[in-house]
This record gives C-alpha cells, sequence and structure tokens, in this order.
C-alpha cells in the first residue's frame, strides 16, 4: 500500500509540538504501516529487477517443492505449481492485483459511504430516514448475496468487482461517519460559524469534513482489509479474479485441490492474506485511537 | 450611524458609546414556548414555557436559574440557532417568524454568542489566524476595522498566539479568542452562555472584567446567561430568574437580589456562597 505511509500524517500536527496523548498510538501507527509500505513497495518493484524466475509454464518441473523442503531447487524459491509456473513470480505478481484491489475496493466504498453518512448526519429529517433505511436493508443483506446477484448478471471482471466492494463496505462507513457527524454538528463552533453568517455548504465542507479525516482515514484502512477479504472469498469461489489475472485469492483457490501434493501453492498466499489483513486491521485500530476526539481536543 | 461611533475597540473607542436607538429594542421575546419531543417515548418536555423579555440597545440582562431551567433553549432560540416553537421573536425590529432566510443570515452578525466550553467553540482544526480569516470572508465589510493582532489585543491577548491551535491555547486564552471573535463583528447583542463556567476562578474575575469593558466601549447589548448569581450581580442591570422553563420573578438587579419576591429566588440567593454570612451582617 503505497498510500499508508502518509496515512500516519496528521493534518493538525503540521508545526506544532507533538501531542502527549497520542504519542504511543502515533508508534504503533509507524511500526504497522512499515511492513505495509515494504511489502506493497516490494511487489511493485520486484518485477522490474528481474531477479524473479520467469513466468511462463515447465512441464518438466510440475510441483517441486521449495527450495527449503528437500527435493527443492533455488530455481524456484517457493516451488512450482502443476503446471511448473514458478510460486513466486506468480506470488508476487498476484499480490499487485490484491493490493491494487484492497485500495480502490476501499476508496469506491468509503467515498459514498462517507458523503451519505455526513449528509444524514449533518441534515437529518428525512434525508437521514432515508439513508439510515438503506444502511439498515445493505446492512440486512448476507454479502454473498449481492454478490452472486450481481456476478451472475453481470459476469466477473474488475469493474464489476469494484462495484461489489463498493455496495458491500459503503453501508459500514456510512453508519460510523453518521455517528461521528451526529457529534460534530453539536459542538459549538458549529453555531459560532452560523451566528457569523456561514452557509450550510461552507460548515459541512470546511468544517465537518475535515474534522471527519482522522475518521474516514482510519476507516478506510480498515476498509481496504475488508475489501481484500471480500476479493479472496469471490476469487476462491470462482467469481472474483478469474484467469489471465492472479490475485492471492485466486491463486489460493487453484492450490486446493492441490493441497494434499503441493501445499505450498494454497499456503504462501493464504499466509499473505491473514498477515496482510491482520496489520492493515491493526493500523485501522491504532488510527482510530490516535484520532479520538477526546483526544484531539486536548 | 457614523463609522467613528460604530469603531468599538475597549480602549480605543472608550468615550464614544454607540448612539442608541431608543425606538428598536435589540431583542424582544414574546410568549416564547419551545418544547422538546423524545424519540422513543414521544413525552413532550417543556424547556421554555411562555417566557417574555426584552432587551433595549446597551442593556445588559442576565438569565440565571438551575441547571436544566431553560436558560441556554431560550438562549438558542433567541438567537435563531436553536429551535423555536410558540411565540414569536424580534431580532433588531425583524421578527423572526416572517424574516426570509437571506435577511437572517444578513441579520446574523449582529448578533454573537460566547458560549461556555471555549475550547468547543473554536474548530480544532483552525489555528486562531485562519479562523479570523474565515470570519473576515464570510464578513468583509464588518470586519475591516481592525486587524488581527490589534483584535487580540484589545482582549489582552498577544498577537503570537495567533498561529497556536485551539488545543494549544488554555481555557482562558480560548475563551478570549471567542470574545475576540464575537467583537470583530461588531455586534448589537452578545450573548454569552455561562462564559465563565468553564473557567479558573482567577481567570473568570479577567473574563468578566473584560465583557465588563467591552459593554462600557462597544455600547453592544449583552445578554448573559448564568447560574453564578455574583457574576450576575456585578454585570447586569436587569435579572430574570428561571425555574423549570419559567420565568418566575423579574427586576433591576438590586432589586430582586435585596428584596426577592418569589420563593425560588430566595433559596437560590441562599444557596450563593457567603450568604449566610452576608444576610447575617
Amino acid at each position: 500500500m503505497t498510500g499508508v505511509s502518509q496515512l500516519e500524517l496528521d493534518p493538525t500536527a503540521a508545526g506544532t509540538p507533538p501531542r502527549r496523548p497520542g504519542r504511543r498510538a502515533r508508534t504503533s501507527v509507524f511500526w504497522l504501516s512499515l511492513p505495509l509500505a515494504v511489502v506493497s513497495v516490494g511487489v511493485f518493484v520486484l518485477p522490474l529487477t528481474g531477479l524473479l524466475p520467469a513466468a511462463g509454464q515447465d512441464l518438466a518441473a510440475t510441483r517441486q517443492p521449495p527450495a527449503f523442503l528437500p527435493g527443492g531447487t533455488w530455481a524456484h524459491p517457493l516451488g512450482t505449481d502443476k503446471l511448473g509456473q514458478d510460486v513466486l513470480t506468480q506470488f508476487v505478481t498476484a499480490g499487485r492485483l490484491t493490493i491494487v484491489i484492497g485500495l480502490v475496493g476501499a476508496l469506491v466504498a468509503i467515498g459514498p459511504g462517507t458523503l451519505l453518512g455526513v449528509l444524514a448526519g449533518y441534515f437529518r429529517g428525512w434525508v437521514d430516514r432515508v439513508i439510515s433505511v438503506l444502511i439498515d436493508a445493505q446492512l440486512a443483506l448476507p454479502f454473498i448475496l449481492v454478490a452472486l446477484a450481481i456476478i451472475a448478471n453481470r459476469g466477473s471482471s474488475l469493474p464489476v468487482l469494484f462495484l461489489v466492494l463498493a455496495l458491500t463496505g459503503w453501508a459500514v462507513c456510512a453508519r460510523v461517519t453518521r455517528s461521528a457527524t451526529m457529534a460534530i454538528r453539536e459542538r459549538q463552533f458549529v453555531f459560532g460559524l452560523r451566528a457569523a453568517g456561514a452557509s450550510e455548504p461552507r460548515i459541512v465542507f470546511r468544517h465537518i469534513l475535515p474534522n471527519l479525516a482522522g475518521t474516514t482515514v482510519a476507516l478506510g484502512t480498515l476498509q481496504v482489509g475488508t475489501a481484500i477479504l471480500v476479493e479472496s472469498a469471490l476469487s476462491f469461489l470462482g467469481l472474483g479474479v478469474v484467469p489471465p489475472m492472479n490475485s492471492w485469492g485466486s491463486m489460493l483457490a487453484s492450490g486446493q485441490d492441490e493441497l494434499s501434493q503441493a501445499w505450498w501453492i494454497a499456503f504462501f498466499p493464504g499466509l499473505a492474506i491473514t498477515l496482510l489483513v491482520l496489520l492493515v486491521n491493526l493500523l485501522g485500530d491504532a488510527l482510530l485511537t490516535h484520532h479520538d476526539p477526546r483526544k484531539a481536543r486536548r | 450611524m457614523t463609522e467613528a461611533v460604530q469603531k468599538g475597540v475597549p480602549g480605543e473607542a472608550a468615550r464614544r458609546p454607540r448612539a442608541p436607538e431608543p425606538e428598536t429594542p435589540v431583542l424582544v421575546v414574546d410568549d416564547l414556548v419551545v418544547e422538546h419531543r423524545d424519540r422513543g417515548t414521544g413525552q413532550v418536555f417543556r424547556a421554555v414555557d411562555h417566557v417574555s423579555l426584552r432587551i433595549d440597545a446597551g442593556e445588559s440582562v442576565a438569565v440565571v436559574g438551575e441547571s436544566g431551567s431553560g436558560k441556554t433553549t431560550l438562549a438558542m432560540a433567541a438567537t435563531a440557532l436553536g429551535p423555536r416553537g410558540g411565540g414569536d421573536i424580534r431580532l433588531l425590529g425583524h421578527s423572526l417568524s416572517e424574516i426570509s432566510r437571506t435577511r437572517l443570515r444578513r441579520l446574523r452578525p449582529e448578533v454573537q454568542v460566547v458560549f461556555q466550553d471555549p475550547h468547543g467553540s473554536l474548530d480544532p482544526r483552525q489555528s486562531v489566524r485562519s479562523g479570523l480569516r474565515e470570519l473576515r470572508t464570510l464578513q468583509p465589510e464588518r470586519t475591516s476595522w481592525i486587524g488581527d493582532a490589534e483584535l487580540l489585543g484589545s482582549v489582552r491577548l498577544a498577537p503570537e498566539l495567533l498561529d497556536r491551535y485551539p488545543h494549544q491555547l488554555s481555557g482562558g486564552q480560548a475563551q478570549r479568542v471567542c470574545i475576540a471573535r464575537a467583537l470583530l463583528m461588531r455586534p448589537r447583542l452578545i450573548v454569552a452562555d455561562e462564559p465563565t463556567s468553564g473557567l479558573d476562578v482567577s481567570v473568570q474575575a479577567d473574563v468578566l472584567a473584560l465583557l465588563r469593558q467591552i459593554r462600557a466601549t462597544t455600547g453592544a447589548a449583552l445578554l448573559m446567561i448564568s447560574h453564578d448569581l455574583a457574576v450576575v450581580r456585578s454585570l447586569c442591570d436587569v435579572v430574570h430568574v428561571m425555574y423549570r422553563g419559567r420565568v418566575v420573578e423579574s427586576g433591576p438587579c438590586e432589586q430582586v437580589f435585596v428584596t426577592p419576591e418569589n420563593d425560588y429566588t430566595r433559596e437560590l440567593l441562599a444557596a450563593m456562597p457567603g450568604a449566610r454570612w452576608r444576610s447575617r451582617r
């Protein structure tokens, strides 16, 4: 995730001394985003270095174990699959797509989610009622049902996958943003601005949104993890990324029937998904604590 | 009204109070009723119950009462910032039930509010300077009369504080910034909703002295919302005592404090620190 290293920067902190309460959260934010940044940069840079084994099939070397097991060679550090394709090379190229899906998938959910949440939380009334019903309806639908319906109708492709991610992710963002907005709009500075003659759009875009930035960034981070998990689950069912494209989820799917003979095909992408999502979620939690309004006010 | 008369910075225009306009009161609250409905139970709670009051130009009026007596609801309704139920409110002669949105927005800067929580009254993401800049873009003509540094000087703050963010200000400093922001608009009415309750005792006295000075120099009327009777006595001409949404006693400050007629007012006065000692004397 190339964006993550910037996420820990606090917009209010520009030119101000560090705040005491945020300090611990900030260091953990740094140590969590570091491996994420290394992985995401690595996945994009490694194929350019020419260090990876060739990507083609090699029917003379099928199901070769990783180099550290008996029978493995350093020509294929993580072994090969049933067509003799190098697992490490696949792993890296699949990682690219997984990370792109995670980031874009989070953006398409966060964008409309934040907007609707702010509208509902700020204007209340019928706007809030309509949006709240939509949120509840969305949350009541099992995501796999939504995904199946859309994919059965439109076929599986990246745009459809993003549509599914947007539909399954916006509701949570909208709900959190809505309640955060409701808290901010009762703060006295909002009344003060109104007394100074500020228009409602100005208050929403210049004051409510910037004050939501911390929450939104944290939510976005958590959403990256969710998007990766959803994509993996869909790809595992054959509904997400389809060949010739590869993601960690689709690698997992193609490796599952080989588990007894060549466990390494499915193991490494599975491990990667687990660690990536774990790190992203921990980072999201750290950011949420970091941007706790009770701390920010001090 | 000439420019020189409107210029009302403490110290500078001290001897030139704003020309009084006796015919239009700054604020008239006429038989106001405000009700809150509990969404869950549907129960109606009457926060303000048939309240009337009037503030003339330059006058200083207090509303006192315990927490939950409807003081703040009254203030918010009177400044068109909160819900207004039955009855009518006239700001500078304009009835709020008849005024158009555009006219109301133009009228708003005439009434400025200083809230209880000084930190909550400032956007945490804005430095003092950028906050003032925003007020200037909102009301370019109204605010051009004074520079940022001079304005802070008028509330006795150093110009270095301009680049601070709200969380880097002490409570007293933040409240002074809030007062400065209100002053920048040259309002004809300042509503102070418990302006000293969130502050240390030593700072309270400073802020009150500042409010008193502003009153004397700008000629702005003051609506003071407080539960602190000592504060009210030192600052206001007229006092209204509120209890459970109703005004139970009104009158000139000294009269209400020396010869209270209502039982609740007497209780309130007896609860004042030092009241027993004073009565025995």
